[in-house]
């Protein structure tokens, strides 16, 4: 991807790459597809007034968690913030129970206490995803402390938006797991606004990618619309993390295609926006991938049937959220404190 | 016999020697000039891997012993001063206090959030507040206050196997306490009170170090013929309710001094709360001995009228013994 226009002057390095093998490519397309289906079929529904709690989708963005998250075991962490249904699934956790959980439901995945910004899967390594603008970056870095203290080599994700990187600890968090050399990734998806502010009216330089040179972090600027390019970058940072080299941090540069929230298109900042939008829509990461799988011999039965398993699932999960009961009022004040801390 | 900061540390050496879990995080901790004898030369026992010190990041520092817990691991994490912990409001207060809540329970966090209050020596408003008040009103945080050596030790091991969010508050100006400290482990109980001394005209709620005044007020009161109870509360949430409802209900009379603001402090949620439930036992209306609505000033002259001591409790005991 070249020319910048859409992205105000902001250069994309291209680099030299060896591609997958056409196994897990299908993968990360199929996990792409579902995240996108999931993230449509929730937009209808809000829509359609069944979904209430505040929604934030990565629709144009799934990339980025994709080709992360095909480089990460089980058991490492991936932490995530208010836009993070693809962090989510991209990671394994349970499609089902996020549906339901957006729902408000008591076979949510939070029981109906986190919505859809409140996610968990502790068995794979989503120990919470929530809101607060750069909240959970040094959550991250304490979870790959943890690691180095146990020697467990588990590497820790830190998903961020470029709006997380105008807060203060998301700098003091880079330099904690740089001095401490912790197995950190930090993955910031640059979608170029933070809420209604475009990049360029929040920072005096607009180049993220260049903080982590203050602290001697290796940082990457890369297209995160190109699920190849995150998978071969993940790939490096990944493999550092886990040998003791220490934190990565890469600049994913990507587009939003609906608002901040909700559904709808995000077209009232303007003429602007309405032209970037235009641009990016012809990098969809979907296509691009699709295009390259069948280039590399994918059938068109196959994608049908990725196409159909899919959305069968997602409306299994959505008959599986309304016909869930709500949590019973008694739940209201449980689990303020845990009973069981003592115990893990 | 061990000094108060002594006990912090023989607590923090034994939790280092046995749990794996733990470890210990913040500002200052290689440093005697941050924490006094009461993290000495831990960095040399368990390596500095294990007894972190680290810059002035007090908001990232403090997300990494949450992250940490969340992660399954046991920190401590230091605070040489409560003031410069409000940086750190948003890990201990959104992240670490919501956590077990939001995700109903299914990811805890076994994280102590240990500091100081270091108040007097001309210090000033910066250097000497005492927040218990604004994180016992957090639901999902925890609050003690030990005001005794054998209490700084119980409750810091209590306080690292709770297995939830605890504020941990010390007080520099009971560092040289001295008393009788067990050497194995041991927990003193969250949530208990305990009564310092036993009495029937009047009950004296206190926190933290107004405690070791409050016993010495007493010993004025007797010379006066009136006979105090002194309930040291120890434990500020959960705090314990049914030995100071029990206690009240026996001497009707109730004084509550917390060194801190009035203003929606320690001492009004217990006035309210006696107010709530035993109203009917008292003889007197409750008294609130704190300090006055005003940041901490510097010059001498103007502590001395700030801080509380023994007498200031003597005098409002007489007042509402004589109501």
């Amino acid at each position: 991807m070249k020319g910048a226009t859409m992205s105000q002057g902001i250069e994309i390095r291209v680099t030299a790459r060896s591609e997958p093998n056409l196994s897990v490519f299908r993968n990360m397309y199929y996990a792409m597809l579902r995240i996108r289906r999931f993230e449509e079929r929730v937009g209808e529904l809000i829509e359609a007034g069944e979904i209430k709690t505040p929604c934030h989708l990565c629709i144009g963005q799934e990339a980025i968690p994709v080709g992360i998250c095909a480089m990460l075991d089980r058991r490492d962490y991936v932490w995530g913030n208010h836009r993070s249904h693809g962090h989510y699934l991209a990671k394994g956790g349970d499609l089902k129970a996020m549906m339901a959980e957006i729902y408000g439901k008591v076979t949510g995945c939070s029981r109906g206490r986190g919505g859809s910004m409140h996610l968990v899967d502790p068995d794979v390594g989503i120990l919470g995803t929530v809101p607060l603008v750069a909240g959970t970056i040094p959550l991250a870095v304490g979870a790959g402390l943890a690691s180095k203290l146990r020697g467990d080599r588990r590497v820790s994700v830190s998903f961020f938006g470029d709006g997380a990187t105008d807060e203060g600890h998301f700098y003091e968090s880079l330099n904690l797991a740089a001095l401490y050399r912790l197995p950190v990734v930090f993955v910031c998806e640059n979608n170029f606004y933070s809420t209604h502010m475009h990049i360029s009216e929040r920072r005096a330089n607009g180049n993220i990618c260049n903080v982590g040179d203050l602290y001697g972090v290796p940082s990457k600027r890369i297209d995160g619309n190109d699920v190849f390019e995150v998978y071969q970058a993940a790939k490096e940072a990944v493999e550092r993390a886990r040998s003791g080299y220490g934190p990565t941090f890469l600049e994913c540069l990507t587009y939003r295609w609906r608002g901040h929230v909700g559904s709808a298109l995000d077209l009232d900042v303007g003429i602007t926006r309405r032209q970037e939008l235009k641009e990016w829509l012809r990098r969809d990461p979907i296509a691009r991938a699709k295009a390259r799988l069948i280039e590399l011999g994918l059938s068109e039965n196959e994608l049908v049937q990725i196409e159909e398993s899919i959305v069968a699932e997602i409306e299994e999960a959505v008959a599986f959220a309304r016909e869930s009961p709500y949590p019973d009022e008694s739940e209201v004040s449980t689990n303020v404190f845990s009973d069981e801390g003592a115990k893990r | 016999m061990i000094s108060y900061a002594q006990a912090i540390r023989e607590a923090h050496f034994q939790l280092l020697s046995e749990d794996p879990r733990v470890f210990v995080i913040g500002q200052g901790t290689w440093s005697p000039w941050y924490a006094g004898t009461s993290l000495k030369d831990l960095e040399k026992n368990f390596g500095r891997d294990r007894v972190i010190d680290t810059p002035v990041s007090e908001n990232a520092v403090t997300g990494v012993a949450v992250g940490a817990a969340i992660a399954g691991m046991r920190p401590i994490v230091f605070h040489p001063r409560m003031d410069f912990m409000l940086l750190a409001a948003d890990p201990i207060i959104n992240q670490a206090a919501n956590w077990s809540y939001v995700f109903a329970g299914q990811v805890n966090v076994p994280v102590v959030i240990r500091s100081v209050i270091n108040r007097g020596g001309e210090q000033g408003a910066q250097h000497s507040q005492a927040l218990q008040a604004f994180f016992a009103h957090v639901p999902g945080l925890k609050v003690v206050m030990p005001s005794t050596p054998y209490d700084a030790k119980g409750l810091l091991i209590a306080a690292v196997n709770d297995g939830n969010p605890v504020v941990y508050i010390d007080d520099r100006w009971l560092y040289g306490e001295i008393g009788v400290v067990p050497e194995e482990m041991y927990e003193v109980p969250i949530g208990k009170a305990a009564v310092r001394r036993a009495g029937s005209d009047v009950t004296i709620v206190s926190t933290s170090y107004m405690s070791v005044q409050a016993v010495r007020a007493c010993e004025i009161l007797a010379g006066c013929g009136i006979d105090a109870e002194v309930i040291d509360l120890r434990s500020i949430k959960p705090w314990d309710k049914e030995l100071v409802f029990e206690s009240v209900s026996k001497t009707g009379r109730l004084v509550i001094v917390d060194a801190a603001w009035k203003t929606c402090g320690v001492a009004a949620e217990i006035a309210a709360s006696v107010a709530e439930e035993v109203f009917n036992c008292l003889k007197a209306p409750i008294a609130r001995v704190t300090l006055p609505d005003a940041p901490a000033p510097t010059s001498a002259r103007l502590e001395k009228a700030y801080y509380l001591d023994a007498n200031a409790i003597v005098s409002t005991v007489e007042k509402i013994l004589c109501m």
